[in-house]
């Protein structure tokens, strides 16, 4: 930018604060035909900060891309007639050799800004919201009037909250120290990481020395603030991580409840486990496809019709391997693990013939979408919430079953001592398939349940047996309440540790502390009361 | 005074068994050789380097299926982590493969390429003396017995086994699997090792040295068998079998069985190093995926394929399906998987003992229905 340039830039930034509710006038809008790009954007932003209905205008054919120019001459064109700015009315010669004004990024950047200024006082919220927050960080100090008008009729608290923190962003640099000095004390309240940016640049050595903070009282507010926001944020991080930690450990809930049911009952371990979850999450897929074909209006409800079915595909799997290959390697638990794996295998390059080798593409419904934005970047998204409300849902379904139902005390009893259930009259073969039936459905659920927060693929339930399974040994065999604790246990301490040692050394530690773990208590966390011989 | 080994070796082992390695060495160190190094390609008699390659992969895969045979056939514990011990036998010698390129790499530096290409300076402490072919040999032996000790030494002092064993040594192997993955572990990243081009200062891919490193599996996988025929034949092999069936019971009679499955385990370990340490110079790569837990169930099911508790049955069933692995993936790739996946559920289910316990019952039948004529011929009469 030449000197003289830079020159008018000011001009128009001194003018801008002082004229503030005044028409634009004809300079104004000559600059905005101007050729020169930095010449644009600062008119532009002087436009933000004008109150009027020529302003209005303007930035709205702005938006819409029908300002154009004719030479010097500023116009509203559509194609078909030609309006003034200045007085709204049609021009009834279109001029020749009409240019339209184009915006590019940073321009589009700074008009979104100058209409978020209007949009400021509407009367409705959510428009509001959105303005301010375009104003918290794009204001520029031409604004402070319109911010400050908005702050003494604004009601809303949440809204208010937002135009005072902007409007403290660019009195920080102000050149009055009270005026400083009270933004500094309001911008303790942000928690946004670029007011740490901005904070720590006014306390940092700058080669410009206005940039630095020179109050000495400033100052000191400056890194009370800065002290105050960095504790705020790192609240909300250590907030998301310990949700991160609760939507994974509902995962491994989900993956590991069919698992101890099944392995608690026949002590068998179904390396095709995962595989289930992937058959869940295909139902899944398929329910997507049905309802996108015959009731595309009622498509985002796919996903509560996919949970029975979900559930049912999986548990009929379940029953076919059951009855095929568990039940007749009863009592040979090394071999079952090998013929489940050998299931796994045919499972996977089933759905890949069926469905493709590549990721199927499902669409998280619109009430799943977005998230509650919790302090600055922090986000919980909702998708993941649904999913910590549906792994309680399932466990209490599933507590329910296995404790007010004849199925659940059956299921407990073999559980327990096969052969005096047997004895009792407990119909122990009959119990197996349903116990089977009923975990491998669980697994459908988790696959419909991840579904909505990972890849579907044929081969994404490899990675889930072996880490259900070390739920399934630190919480005890067979016992739900030990899964439970034991998949929150272990989703917090993943990713707390990943936190600060990255995700690799953070699954190999979790290992370690397994391993570690069954050296003090083999039986798990929950162990079954009683008296076992080791077979 | 004792019997000399290979004197009561003699006497212990059957004449057909001794006609049966015999055969064998003949054909592995002299036919086949022979047949590679003297015959033209035009030959019909001649091997292929193609061929000499596969069947020295799968000679050192056998070494590995007798390996988890010693443990799972003989002492009961199913390990779903021996790949590990194999890829890290390999990588240890590969460390000395890399450093044999010397500056005949892409970059010309006396570093190997994938350090050069993270912009390393010097080589990380663990490659130090890496360019020694003994320290190499020392590295297979030694990473891998005492990683398979310490483990080992956890794991059955608290008496963990069964399904629970199996499944700690698989997640064992998958976190070990992502530990390598990484670049900054320092073994060259998925990548792993590739682009040998000598050993001991002699071309890695000229007949001559093929056909070594295919006669020194063959008799590796001898000297393994012959090792584990007098381990399970002594009194170390009964006590072991014994724990096997009751652990509990052993244990109440007086023996420790922690030594006893310790021991096993990390020779069992040592032995599928020294196969990685001989395969990863045939096939001339060495990545992270051999540490994949589907790579480590597969060899049990070679070992179940043959027939466990025998010491032939692994090395036949690793033949069986690593030629119908070679014949699928190159005829039906598509079925490959669904072919192993009932490979898995086919042996378990119908044959617990493997071919080789097919075979056996067939001859008992043969000769029963063979008594059962004379006795009734005897009544006849």
């Amino acid at each position: 930018m030449s000197r003289i340039q830079r020159w008018i830039v000011f001009c128009l930034f001194v003018l801008g604060s002082n004229t503030v509710f005044a028409a634009p006038d004809s300079a104004l809008l000559k600059q905005l035909a101007s050729d020169d790009f930095d010449v644009r954007l600062a008119a532009i932003t002087q436009l933000g900060s004008q109150e009027d209905p020529i302003a209005k205008r303007i930035i709205e054919a702005l938006d819409q891309d029908t300002l154009a120019k004719s030479g010097d001459q500023l116009l509203i064109y559509d194609g078909e007639k030609a309006v003034d700015p200045v007085s709204g009315g049609n021009i009834a010669v279109i001029p020749a050799n009409i240019e339209n004004i184009s915006l590019n990024n940073q321009l589009r950047q700074a008009l979104d800004t100058a209409k978020a200024s209007a949009k400021l006082f509407s009367t409705d919220r959510s428009t509001r919201f959105a303005a301010a927050n375009q104003m918290r960080e794009n204001a520029v100090e031409s604004m402070l009037p319109i911010l400050d008008k908005a702050l003494a009729t604004e009601t809303d608290a949440d809204i208010k909250q937002i135009i005072g923190l902007a409007s403290a962003r660019i009195r920080l640099t102000s050149t009055d120290p009270k005026q400083r000095l009270a933004a500094a004390k309001k911008l303790a309240e942000s928690s946004d990481a670029n007011v740490i940016a901005l904070l720590q640049s006014r306390l940092d050595a700058n080669t410009d020395s206005t940039a630095t903070e020179s109050d000495n009282e400033v100052r000191g507010e400056i890194a009370l603030s800065l002290q105050s926001i960095k504790k705020r944020i790192k609240f909300a991080e250590s907030v998301g991580t310990v949700f991160t930690g609760l939507s994974l450990g509902s995962i491994l809930i989900l993956a590991a409840l069919g698992l101890a049911i099944t392995y608690g009952v026949m002590g068998v371990i179904n390396m095709a486990h995962g595989e289930l979850l992937m058959v869940g999450a295909y139902a899944t897929y398929v329910v997507q496809g049905v309802f996108r074909q015959h009731l595309p209006n009622f498509i985002d409800w796919y996903v509560i019709a996919a949970i029975p079915v979900a559930f049912f595909a999986a548990a009929m799997v379940g029953i076919l391997i059951e009855r095929t290959v568990i039940r007749h390697l009863y009592g040979r638990p090394l071999e079952s693990l090998l013929a489940t794996w050998g299931l796994s295998l045919v499972l996977i390059q089933a759905a890949r013939v069926i469905f493709g080798p590549q990721n199927v593409e499902l669409a998280n419904p619109n009430w799943m979408s977005g998230g509650i934005t919790l302090v600055g970047d922090v986000v919980l998204p909702w998708n993941r919430i649904v999913i910590v409300a549906f792994a309680a849902f399932v466990l209490v379904l599933i507590w329910l079953m296995m404790s007010r139902t004849r199925l659940g005390l059956f299921v407990r009893a073999v559980t327990q001592n096969r052969t005096m259930a047997g004895c009792v009259g407990v119909p122990t073969g009959r119990i197996d398939t349903l116990a089977f039936a009923i975990g491998s459905g669980v697994a459908g659920l988790g696959g419909c349940a991840l579904s909505q927060i990972a890849n579907v693929g044929p081969a994404m339930g490899q990675g889930y047996i072996v880490d259900a399974f070390m739920v399934v040994v630190v919480g005890g065999v067979g016992q739900l309440a030990g899964a439970v604790w034991a998949g929150m246990g272990l989703g917090l301490l993943t990713k707390f540790l990943e936190g600060w040692t990255g995700a690799v050394i953070a699954k190999i530690a979790v290992l370690i502390f397994i391993i570690l773990f069954i050296q003090k208590r083999p039986q798990g966390l929950f162990a079954l009361k009683g008296r076992f011989v080791d077979s | 005074m004792r019997t000399p080994f290979l004197v009561s070796l003699v006497g212990k082992l059957g004449p057909s068994a001794w006609l049966a390695l015999s055969g064998f060495m003949l054909l592995t160190l002299i036919l086949i050789p022979a047949s590679h190094l003297l015959l033209d390609d035009g030959h019909p008699l001649h091997i292929s380097s193609y061929a000499i390659t596969l069947m020295g992969k799968i000679l050192c895969y056998a070494i590995v299926a007798v390996a988890m045979d010693l443990i799972w056939g003989y002492a009961g514990i199913l390990s779903l982590g021996h790949g590990l011990f194999f890829a890290l036998g390999g990588y240890a010698f590969g460390m000395y493969l890399m450093r044999q390129i010397g500056r005949d790499g892409s970059y010309q530096s006396d570093l190997p390429d994938f350090m050069v290409f993270l912009d390393w300076k010097e080589m990380p402490w663990f490659w130090w003396n890496s360019d020694s072919f003994g320290w190499a040999m020392f590295l297979v032996i030694l990473v891998p017995g005492v990683l398979a000790w310490i483990f080992g030494y956890f794991a059955f002092r608290s008496r963990i086994k069964g399904v629970y064993f199996s499944i700690i040594t698989q997640a064992l192997t998958y976190a070990a699997m992502l530990l390598f993955f990484r670049n900054e572990t320092g073994f060259g990243g998925n990548n792993g090792f590739t682009d040998f081009k000598r050993i001991l200062g002699y071309d890695i891919t000229s007949p001559g040295m093929r056909t070594i490193l295919f006669c020194l599996s063959a008799l590796l996988l001898v000297k393994v068998l012959l090792l584990s025929y007098v381990l399970v034949k002594s009194k170390f092999g009964r006590v072991l079998t014994a724990i096997r069936d009751a652990e509990s019971r052993v244990m109440f009679i007086g023996y420790q069985p922690l030594h006893y499955k310790l021991f096993i385990w990390t020779l069992s370990a040592i032995i599928c190093a020294l196969a990685g340490a001989l395969y990863v110079p045939q096939v001339g790569i060495i990545n992270p995926s051999e540490m994949s837990p589907a790579n480590s169930i597969e060899i049990a099911i070679w070992v179940a394929v043959g027939g466990r508790g025998t010491l032939i049955g692994p090395v036949i069933g690793t033949f069986i399906v690593n030629l119908a692995k070679s014949f699928f993936t190159v005829s039906f790739p598509e079925y490959w998987l669904f072919f192993l996946g009932f490979i898995f559920i086919g042996v378990t289910l119908f044959l617990p003992d493997g071919v080789v316990g097919l075979f056996r019952k067939l001859r008992s039948r043969f000769k029963k229905s063979a008594t059962d004529v004379s006795v009734s011929h005897k009544e006849a009469a």
